[in-house]
């Protein structure tokens, strides 16, 4: 008897949980996509049906295309960097190194801060000046006092992408993919400084990751390894590394979310940057919502960038799922 | 974790709680309560000369109401790229501030207006008798179907060059009137060392104000005009010819243009390290305010005798809390006394016909002169000629063509965008 | 061998120390240029160090930021403290009185984690603008108002960090109870202790890592939130820190000196509790806390 009260407390319990999701969660998306699906443009609603039209206004849009561009890009090279960086910070602290606490908060406290604050420190550590009239600043007056090039940073609207007439762009082009080498699928310049400053931000929070595996990792693995004859190198290789794994999924994971929705440290720091080269979607609703007042339109930006998330965190979350109640 | 540290935990968020209820008890209610007595006025005037004149009108209205809190809620950024959207988010959820700056035009009645967001004023500017002191095509830019909806407290005009005169005459030039003549003398700047034309387009205001400038220049004030109600064809060879030279022009800007703000742009001409800036006429309350007096200023190319007008006005919205309080602030920025106390230090000039010149110092007394005589047209960056909605799409445009310069491109996105607002079939 | 490994210590505190070079940059930057003086504070001497440092740009920044950061602190304490007593609940419940369904159920929520918040933005405002109403419908007490978590105030931005809260608090306590055994929890039973009896005088007293983990979680993420805040919170009565030092850098005449001070400010409660309490929070993590 009390073992029935007490299931029906314990659902009772999550009662307000479920219904805040189902209501802001669920029932908000819901009422996004009703809203995607609207003529919704001005500030006063008007629910108009007008199917896909906002979604085919928004996939012709040249801004459009260049946002998917940037986040990829920003996606790339952001969790490149942060993996490596974190991985290889929390493999140089897990060698016992004296002061590991000092360098583990050095590395770990960017965590703390928000991306606005991130966002106006590098925004100025990285204002470029000019170089023609000799007017330096930021980070390239030590980049000439090192004899290195100028760079032009967030305000430079450079795409690097494969060009149609070199090797590489010819050997796509004869294998029917000439499509691939145009600006659309280059990286901009502009948005690496972005990487930067998120990098900055985010990387120290991997190696807290990777330091909490690595204090999990079994000592007896390393011996039986070096037993069978195993270098350090191979060690790290084809034991640590392995048993690393999920953390390396976890952190793609979070990192990846965080980047795909990215949206304050960009206000903050370029905005939409020259050409649009760093303007990403989280932006692109925002001006489109609350600057040009078509909410549907924005409401469809809303819609696209949840899917694009659903297709990375669906899969995990099933994964997930299935292997806690399978094992 | 020891007792005692619970312990102290638990005091802590006592207190912290205890704090909060009592705060939160104070602050102004969500529930609409009786009217306090209290004034929030909304703006993007944060710094320099426009903060200064805003806490000048504050005085008056503290003299000529006393007892009256005043809510200074300012979100800065020029041209308040920052603040329209704030400002929509408050006045959606339905917590609009007393009174808000808004630009005079399009940007007051669609995006306000034609939504049901503001009360009409007919009876404050028959009594006010303000039909007979404002010009009479800042009255047409007010009105949506008959009815008055925002007080201008000033004008402001958009196209000026702004130089440095010492620069200028050390080397004996003098402002271009012409595109030819402007390109020959940024040759010469580049010549030097000096970058020709600064612009700060961190927020994309500034090159799209850039593009109405050039515009206003190479359509001449009644195509320009013409723009804006379909008349003017934006597939047409003027469009184009202001693009072409609007993409001349770019090659002559500063290369960090979009990591600066308008008055970061200004201060390259002010330090002789850029020749000329085209910027509206803000630029002088910055220079005052900078300390810098050998400032220059002419018409640019092609727009002598045309005047880009902006004013910033205040409305009333619909759900103002202190309506009473409000209508006061209103009288206030359209009587002489405010204008008066207001402009000279804003650096604008009034948007009344009679106040005094002897107040404004020398470029002010000009633009007052000019904007007597010139043939005025709306400015498009600023909200005056075109919705909201089809200034974003133009910034959508401009943004691409900052960078890329690519004329056939921007015109056909231009004419869209002029489609996509419903202004061109 | 011994010089080789000799080699190795040297390349290994150089990595560290190159690494911590980049992230002290911009400390550095912020601290010095927030010691100097609107005049020297320019974008060509930034390296400079101050000539006559003075504490003059904090005072101004603490001056503009000051009620700001009462907005933050009462909206980021309750709102933390809150979400994580609903969190240690739903861990609770969906790991140790798990149901038919319940894995669907832990993930359905676990998914809101991850949404772009964008995706629901627009409902909120208006949902929000509906409680203001309805609460000045219903006639609520003046003295009551406070409790309304409706648009432009503090508690509703509270209340939409709680709820927005629940994904990442429940998954934390969730992964942490899970490890705990259930040994434990039979004999409390055992001991006639029901469902709420086995939570206070079994799980609740050594929940403390996990209440730490999360409380700094959500403390930090709370002050440091921008998107919900600009867009909820702009109302100066009410507006957060991240907002008002966003308005404020976005200031036409940039007095970079107190900008910087001003975000240095911002900054300080996060970075002060992570300076004194990261090793909770690390410590949380060591011990699986977060596992993913």
């Amino acid at each position: 008897m009390r073992l029935n009260s007490d299931r029906a407390l314990a659902l009772a319990l999550l009662v307000p949980s479920i219904a805040a999701t189902a209501v802001f969660v669920y029932g908000f998306i819901g009422w996004t996509v009703w809203v995607s699906l609207s003529r919704w443009h001005g500030l006063l609603p008007d629910f108009t049906w007008v199917g896909l039209a906002n979604y085919a206004e928004l996939f012709r849009n040249p801004r459009f295309h260049i946002d998917v561009r940037n986040t990829v890009v920003f996606t790339a090279f952001l969790l490149g960097a942060c993996m490596s960086l974190g991985l290889g910070l929390a493999l140089l602290l897990d060698r016992g190194v004296r002061g590991e606490s000092l360098f583990r908060s050095l590395f770990f406290f960017p965590m703390a801060i928000s991306f606005i604050v991130t966002g106006v420190a590098w925004r100025w550590l990285l204002a470029p000046g000019d170089v023609a009239t000799g007017r330096i600043t930021g980070v390239n007056v030590i980049l000439a006092r090192l004899g290195l090039p100028h760079l032009k940073w967030y305000t430079d609207h450079t795409v690097l992408f494969i060009q149609p007439d070199g090797p590489l762009g010819q050997l796509l082009g004869r294998l029917g993919l000439e499509a691939l080498t145009g600006p659309l699928f280059g990286v901009p310049v502009a948005m690496l400084s972005i990487v930067i400053a998120a990098t900055w931000q985010m990387s120290g929070f991997v190696m807290a990751l990777y330091l909490a595996g690595l204090r999990g990792f079994p000592e007896e693995l390393r011996e039986a390894a070096r037993i069978d004859g195993a270098g350090e190198w191979q060690i790290y290789r084809y034991v640590v590394l392995p048993f690393l794994r999920p953390i390396t999924l976890s952190a793609l994971i979070i990192l990846g979310h965080v980047s795909l929705k990215i949206f304050d440290l960009v206000a903050a720091m370029s905005k939409r940057g020259p050409g649009f080269a760093t303007d990403v979607p989280a932006y692109f609703m925002f001006e489109t919502t609350f600057h040009g007042d078509r909410f549907a339109q924005g409401a469809a930006i809303a819609i696209v960038m949840l899917v694009t998330v659903s297709v990375l965190i669906v899969p995990y979350l099933a994964y997930t799922m299935r292997k806690e109640t399978g094992g | 974790m020891s007792r005692k540290a619970i312990v102290a935990a638990v005091v802590v968020v006592v207190v912290i709680a205890a704090v909060w209820i009592y705060r939160s008890a104070q602050m102004r209610a969500p529930v609409p309560t009786p009217a306090a007595a209290k004034l929030e006025i909304f703006s993007w005037w944060t710094t320099g000369g426009e903060e200064a004149g805003l806490l000048k009108m504050f005085d008056i209205f503290r003299e000529q109401n006393p007892g009256v809190e005043i809510i200074n809620a300012t979100v800065a950024g020029g041209a308040g790229f920052e603040a329209k959207p704030a400002l929509k988010a408050r006045m959606l959820g339905g917590d609009p501030p007393d009174s808000f700056q808004v630009h005079m035009g399009r940007e007051l009645t669609d995006t306000w207006v034609i939504t049901g967001f503001m009360e009409a004023l007919d009876d404050l500017f028959k009594q006010e008798g303000w039909e007979g002191v404002f010009p009479p095509g800042v009255l047409a830019l007010l009105k949506h179907e008959g009815s008055y909806y925002s007080v201008p407290v000033n004008i402001h005009r958009s196209n000026v060059l702004w130089y440095n005169t010492q620069v200028f005459s050390a080397n004996m030039w003098t402002p271009p009137a012409t595109f030819d003549e402007f390109f020959a003398l940024a040759e010469k700047m580049k010549a030097k060392g000096i970058a020709p034309l600064a612009l700060g387009d961190v927020g994309i205001w500034a090159s799209v104000h850039l593009f109405e400038v050039v515009m206003a220049g190479a359509l001449g004030p009644e195509k320009y005009n013409g723009l804006w109600n379909g008349s003017t064809s934006w597939s047409g060879p003027e469009v184009k010819r202001a693009l072409d030279i609007m993409a001349r022009m770019l090659m002559y800007v500063n290369p960090d243009h979009s990591a600066l703000s308008w008055d970061q742009a200004n201060a390259l001409v002010i330090q002789g390290k850029a020749g000329m800036t085209i910027m509206g006429d803000w630029v002088d309350a910055d220079n005052l305010a900078k300390g810098f007096k050998e400032s220059g200023w002419a018409p640019p190319p092609g727009t002598r005798g045309t005047f880009v007008a902006l004013s910033d006005t205040f409305g009333l919205p619909k759900k103002s809390p202190h309506p009473t309080q409000a209508m006061a602030w209103l009288k206030l920025a359209g009587s002489k006394a405010g204008q008066e106390a207001f402009n000279p230090v804003k650096g604008s000039i009034c948007a009344r016909s009679d106040c005094d010149p002897g107040l404004f110092g020398p470029y002010l007394k000009t633009a007052m002169q000019d904007w007597a005589r010139d043939t005025i047209v709306p400015s498009l960056a600023h909200g005056a000629a075109a919705s909201e909605t089809w200034v974003a799409l133009i910034n959508d445009v401009i943004t691409a063509f900052v960078t890329d310069r690519d004329v056939a491109k921007a015109q056909a996105a231009l004419a869209k965008a002029c489609v996509d607002a419903k202004v061109c079939k | 061998m011994r010089g080789l490994r000799r080699i190795g210590r040297i390349l290994v505190y150089t990595g560290l120390a190159g690494a911590g070079a980049f992230y002290l940059l911009p400390v550095y930057v912020l601290v010095i240029t927030g010691l100097k003086s609107y005049a020297e504070a320019g974008l060509g001497q930034m390296w400079q160090l101050p000539l006559s440092p003075s504490l003059e740009s904090f005072r101004q920044a603490y001056e503009r930021l000051a009620p700001y950061f009462a907005n933050s602190l009462t909206l980021t304490v309750p709102a933390a403290l809150l979400s994580s007593l609903v969190g240690s609940v739903n861990g609770y419940v969906l790991s140790k009185w798990r149901f038919r369904g319940s894995d669907l159920l832990f993930t359905l929520i676990l998914f809101g984690m991850f949404i772009p918040y964008q995706s629901i933005l627009i409902p909120l405002v208006y949902t929000l603008q509906r409680v203001n109403m309805v609460a000045a419908g219903l006639g609520i007490p003046g003295w009551l108002a406070w409790a309304i978590p409706g648009y432009g105030t503090i508690t509703g931005l509270a209340f939409v960090h709680v709820v927005y809260g629940i994904p990442i608090t429940t998954l934390i306590f969730r992964n942490y109870y899970a490890t705990v055994p259930d040994d434990l929890m039979d004999a409390a039973k055992i001991d006639g202790a029901g469902l709420l009896g086995i939570y206070r005088k079994v799980l609740f007293p050594i929940s403390m890592p996990a209440f730490a983990v999360v409380l700094i979680w959500q403390f930090t993420s709370i002050w440091n939130e921008f998107l919900f805040a600009v867009v909820l919170t702009q109302n100066p009565a009410v507006r957060p820190v991240t907002v008002a030092l966003y308005n404020l850098a976005g200031s036409y005449i940039v007095e970079w000196n107190v900008q910087m001070a001003g975000a240095l400010l911002a900054a300080a409660p996060t970075l002060l509790v992570y300076i004194f309490l990261g090793r909770y929070f690390l410590r949380g993590l060591l011990a699986g806390a977060l596992k993913g």
